[in-house]
């Protein structure tokens, strides 16, 4: 087993001098620090709080809050299987199974050699070319059978990743349908000119003008909230671009940030000049780190442009630059409040509002908080003015939006259509057939049935963050909710009761259907346990946490009801397998030793 | 004229600022809670001072009060809402209160008689937490925890030494002291330190003499929560 | 509570309608009893409502029960469970109490919550056996007993809510003879019990 090795004390005061010892960035120095190892043994927390000045405690509790942060030992190797629906409905268990099998081990455990370890991770936003892992951090999608084989005998010869075939690491866009945005051809600082020629209030006048909402779900105004926090006292202003993706079955940000990273770069030094901000973050999800040079390469390129640092395009007083900051497998940072506490080097937990980041935001300075897209359309609006970009859409939703398209149909990857299309349109340029149900907006959204499928996309009727998965006649929506489930339930942050616990029991009680031992009495409990998360969760995730069981108990009730072996009640967990182990203890197996967890002739 | 909100119909006066659990407090009427303090900033993370106001969900020790706001607080919804968050909490660690030297005194406990939580409810988790015994002067038993983080406040705020912190995430989050060893011992807490005599439950206990305080003499003994805190306003 | 359930305690109500005469009930009750993984303090609490017992004979007749003679539990109105469920053979007992009693009551902590036989499920079952069977001082050669005619024990300890419907809890270690005394002339005369005045405890 492992051998404690000494601490690595100048490869640590490397990786902090490169962060200048600045807490905030403990986050950032976690997780280079893991890179050493593959894991956080105790004596480096130790080291790195020391050296920050921080408690220890405080630097444990950060350590142990990111999934992709490992306080105990994982493999030299560490495997995680991307397990969204889309993965499960591409047969990524099997995948998985095939792989633990071949390298002798068990999901969730260390190899004994310390070489592999192998689990699962909510979403990795491949959903259009899965099944998907991650390897040490780096994504590979279309996995087969083939790809697995190759994979294990990789593992065991120990052959490091840059010695992976390159093509292992390749991910398509697949962008399959362009509008606005996506056929914007625009030479960088082109936007930004024009905007400046404007002046800062004829360029809020413009954004105003609009009627932007947010693309990142919520679809807040975008120039309220600029003008919030223009309006807001306390300096310096700081623009946050949430790149953090985490909702189940979107990936249009990976596509934004991989083929136009420009116009999401532009947007946010928009967004400054707008605000009179100066100081920029994109905050990127720890599954997308494989982006991470190649926009270190275009911040530093629009650097030597003179579009970002002092005096961007020779402007007085616009100083504005952007550094990225990684997350580490933590869903909930994509809450505005918790992607804060994130970049401040702190456990993710959404914080109590008001006040709101426009006011109170990074180190209490005034943050806007925008989505990946949000900022992108900004470029639009500054090239082609306010007018011309509200006059696109519906009334209530101007512009465009991209959807990350996955699921049951043949051309999945991103379209880009005018806000107000309709639901079967979307279906058909997609070659969608036989569609039993589409989950609009991920998890967190809204699943329709066919009787809805002339809905529109819009805020005035069914708002999304862009994710938009496909299921055919032959899939179990209830196996769709309860993975979405156990994603929320993996995801919660624990901070507020409703949530940490009703999460959990939710995951329990659709287990226990799943599992063949589910009542009727259960169908109330879940009902009551939607209804508390819903209205006591502190924050959108527990409150949107049971979104996919009440739509799918509306809609596709069936689907639950076929699991019920009680119209009554049945046991909460399985008598039979409780006595398992008294079983192996005694070497018994005789009549009396069993029970039935469902009795016999009771309903 | 002060502001003034109605709490079930009631008018209740406030200033700027104030939350809808302070001002109905002060002005005699009882909001429960778990993880608020008068003396810290609101937390929000217990979710028992849940009230419907202007007909939305929020917690009051979190939300400043408004002119004209009507609240709901003592409404069978509401408490119906209350006793099942209270249920969560029973479930989730391990309370078994005729062993806990905290019964008879214990915030949660005393609003479970509140709330008339007769069973837990759910299916128990009885999770697997340990208990440090190892300091001379207090004992941690962190089954009963219900990471309220006044502890955690306590001594980073108060105390000025960071003795505990939350780690984890989820139903696994749970409490570590500021040590290696994961010891109490080895932390430089005190028995004198705020952060020992703010638990709200049974995890920070004196080492002493077990059950000193005989039964009818304890904290919610003769006077339930409710009186008690709204005494504690009055003085 | 939720609409879609109503509270612990509430699901009393429409029992016996059927065109009887709006008077109370003429008939005794008949009530049965048991201990699963108890200790019968709770038993003896019962027995403490003294000078009660008197008043309560007069109404309620006792099936099976440590009180009586009869093994089998026969149909009732009102059955008790004392304890935890911690073996196969205080499933059974507890089945047979939920197909005969009309209403079923948790009596006690351990069988609201497990109670303090349910404070060893952090320790795996093995090793709770081995302690008790193989290294307990005076046991020579001990062996975990494979006897056939043994109830298996379960892997934890669990409350009895947990196995089957209970419609009523009565919670304390043990609840006071003033609770019990409350909550069954409460039940008896048609009223939701209810447990207020200080006579709520969990311990
Ligand atoms: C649990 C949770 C996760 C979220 N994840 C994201 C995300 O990944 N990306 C995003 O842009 N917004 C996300 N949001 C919404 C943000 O809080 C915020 O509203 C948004 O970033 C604002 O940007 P916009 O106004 O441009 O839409 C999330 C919200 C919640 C509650
Ligand atoms: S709702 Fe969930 S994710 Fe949000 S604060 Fe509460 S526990 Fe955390
Ligand atoms: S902490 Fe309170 S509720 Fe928990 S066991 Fe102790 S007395 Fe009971
Ligand atoms: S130990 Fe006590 S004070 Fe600290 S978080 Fe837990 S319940 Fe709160
Ligand atoms: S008291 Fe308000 S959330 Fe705990
Ligand atoms: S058996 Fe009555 S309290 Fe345990």
């Amino acid at each position: 087993m492992h051998t404690q090795a000494p601490t690595p004390c100048s490869a640590l005061d490397g990786i902090l001098q490169h962060h200048g010892h600045r807490p905030t960035e403990l986050l950032q120095i976690l997780i280079n620090a893991q890179q050493l190892e593959g894991w956080l043994p105790a004596p480096t927390l130790t080291y790195l709080a020391r050296a920050l000045h921080l408690p220890r405690a405080r630097v444990e509790g950060v350590a142990g809050f990111y999934s992709f942060l490992y306080t105990r030992p994982a493999g030299r190797f560490r495997v995680l299987f991307s397990d969204n629906i889309t993965d499960r409905m591409l047969g990524n268990a099997e995948l998985m199974d095939a792989l633990c099998r071949k390298l002798w081990i068990e999901p969730g455990k260390l190899s004994e050699d310390g070489l592999v370890s192998i689990d699962a991770t909510s979403c990795t936003g491949l959903c259009d070319q899965g099944p998907a892992m991650l390897v040490n951090g780096r994504a590979i999608g279309q996995l087969n059978h083939r790809r697995i084989n190759e994979i294990a005998e990789l593992i065991r010869q120990q052959r490091p990743l840059a010695q992976w075939p390159s093509e292992y690491f390749h991910i398509d866009d697949n962008i399959r349908r362009r509008d606005a945005l996506l056929n914007l051809d625009m030479k960088p600082g082109a936007a930004l000119a024009s905007a400046i020629a404007r002046g800062r209030a004829g360029w809020l006048a413009e954004m105003q003008a609009s009627n932007l909402r947010g693309r990142g779900g919520a679809g807040f105004a975008t120039a309220v909230k600029w003008s919030s926090a223009r309006n807001a006292p306390g300096e310096p202003k700081v623009i946050v671009c949430n790149a953090d993706e985490g909702e189940p079955g979107t990936f249009k940000d990976r596509v934004l940030l991989n083929t136009y990273a420009d116009l999401v770069f532009e947007g946010m030094t928009l967004a400054a000049w707008a605000v009179g901000a100066s100081e920029g973050f994109l905050y990127l999800r720890g599954e997308y780190s494989h982006l991470l040079p190649q926009l270190e390469a275009v911040l530093a390129r629009r650097r030597a442009e003179g579009l970002l640092g002092m005096r961007i395009l020779h402007e007085p007083g616009f100083d504005f630059d952007i550094r990225i900051h990684l997350g580490a497998g933590a869903y909930v940072c994509g809450e505005e409040s918790a992607l804060i506490e994130s970049l401040e080097g702190k456990r993710g937990t959404p914080r109590i509002r008001p006040p709101f980041p426009v006011t109170c935001g990074y180190l209490g300075r005034p943050t806007v908080v925008n989505n990946v897209e949000t900022l992108a359309k900004t470029c639009l609006i500054a090239l082609q003015g306010g007018e011309a970009f509200a006059a696109t859409g519906t009334a209530q939703s101007a512009g465009t939006k991209l959807l990350s398209i996955s699921g049951d149909c043949a051309a999945p990857g991103i379209y880009e259509y005018p806000f107000g299309v309709s639901i079967a349109r979307v279906l058909e340029d997609c070659g969608a057939s036989d569609t039993q149900a589409v989950q609009v907006g991920g998890a967190s959204g809204i699943c329709l049935a066919g009787y809805e499928f002339q809905r529109r996309i819009a805020y005035e009727d069914v708002p999304t963050a862009g994710a938009f998965m496909i299921f055919d006649g032959t899939r179990d929506l209830f196996e769709v909710a309860r993975s979405f489930v156990h994603f929320f339930t993996h995801e919660s942050c624990g901070f507020c009761t409703p949530c940490r616990v009703g999460t959990a029991l939710l995951k329990g009680f659709m287990d226990k259907l799943a599992d063949g031992h589910g009542a009727q009495a259960d169908l109330a409990d879940i009902d009551w346990l939607d209804r508390l998360l819903k209205n006591a969760s502190h924050c959108g995730l527990g409150s949107a946490a049971p979104n996919p069981v009440i739509d799918t108990l509306q809609k596709f009730r069936p689907a639950y009801e076929r699991r019920l072996v009680s119209l009554d009640f049945e046991p909460a967990f399985d008598l039979d397998a409780a006595l398992a182990e008294a079983r192996q203890l005694t070497a018994r197996d005789d009549p009396g030793a069993h029970l039935h967890t469902h009795e016999e002739g009771t309903s | 004229m002060s502001k003034q909100f109605l709490l079930d119909g009631q008018p209740v006066p406030f200033e700027d600022g104030q939350s809808i659990l302070e001002a109905a407090r002060k002005a005699g009427h009882y909001i429960p809670s778990l993880c608020w303090h008068k003396d810290f900033p609101a937390h929000g993370s217990c979710k028992l001072c849940i009230v419907k106001a202007a007909g939305r969900h929020v917690s009051a020790c979190a939300t400043p009060a408004k002119e004209g706001w009507e609240v709901e607080s003592n409404t069978p919804e509401m408490n119906g809402e209350r006793r099942a968050l209270l249920q969560m909490l029973f479930v989730e660690g391990n309370h078994f209160c005729p062993s806990c030297e905290k019964s008879g005194s214990c915030e949660l406990q005393a609003l479970g008689y509140e709330y008339e939580m007769l069973t837990s409810r759910f299916r128990h988790f009885y999770p697997d937490r340990p208990v440090d015994a190892s300091h001379p002067d207090v004992l941690l038993d962190f089954n009963r925890c219900i990471f309220c983080e006044l502890c955690v406040r306590a001594s980073r705020d108060v105390d000025g030494k960071s003795v505990f912190a939350l780690t984890g995430r989820g139903i696994n989050k749970h409490l570590v002291v500021n040590a290696e060893s994961g010891r109490l011992a080895d932390t430089d807490f005190s028995k004198d330190d705020l952060a020992a005599h703010i638990c709200p439950v049974g995890v920070i206990l004196h080492k002493g003499p077990g059950f000193a305080v005989p039964i009818g003499e304890r904290t919610y003994d003769a006077a339930s929560i409710r009186s008690q805190k709204l005494k504690e306003e009055e003085s | 509570m939720s609409p879609a359930r109503p509270p612990e305690g509430a699901r009393t109500a429409a029992r016996e309608g059927g065109g009887s005469p709006v008077s109370a009930p003429a008939r005794k009750l008949r009530v049965a009893t048991t201990s699963l993984a108890g200790c019968f303090g709770c038993h003896m609490s019962f027995l403490d409502i003294d000078e009660h017992l008197f008043e309560l004979v007069e109404l309620i007749e006792f099936d099976r029960s440590p009180l009586t003679d009869i093994k089998e539990v026969g149909p009732c109105d009102i059955g008790l469970i004392e304890g935890g469920v911690c073996n196969a053979e205080n499933v059974h007992v507890l089945r047979a109490f939920r197909r005969n009693c009309k209403t079923l009551i948790a009596l006690g902590a351990c069988a609201v919550n497990g109670g303090l036989p349910a404070q060893r499920n952090h320790l795996p079952l093995s090793e709770c056996l081995r302690e008790v069977y193989q290294f307990r001082p005076g046991i020579a050669n001990g062996q975990i007993p494979n006897d056939p005619e043994l109830p298996l024990p379960l892997d934890k300890v669990r409350p009895i809510h947990e196995v089957v419907r209970i419609d009523y809890f009565l919670p304390g270690c043990p609840p006071s003879g003033p609770a019990i005394w409350k909550f069954l002339t409460d039940l008896i005369a048609g009223r939701t019990p209810r447990l207020t005045g200080g006579l709520l405890h969990y311990d």
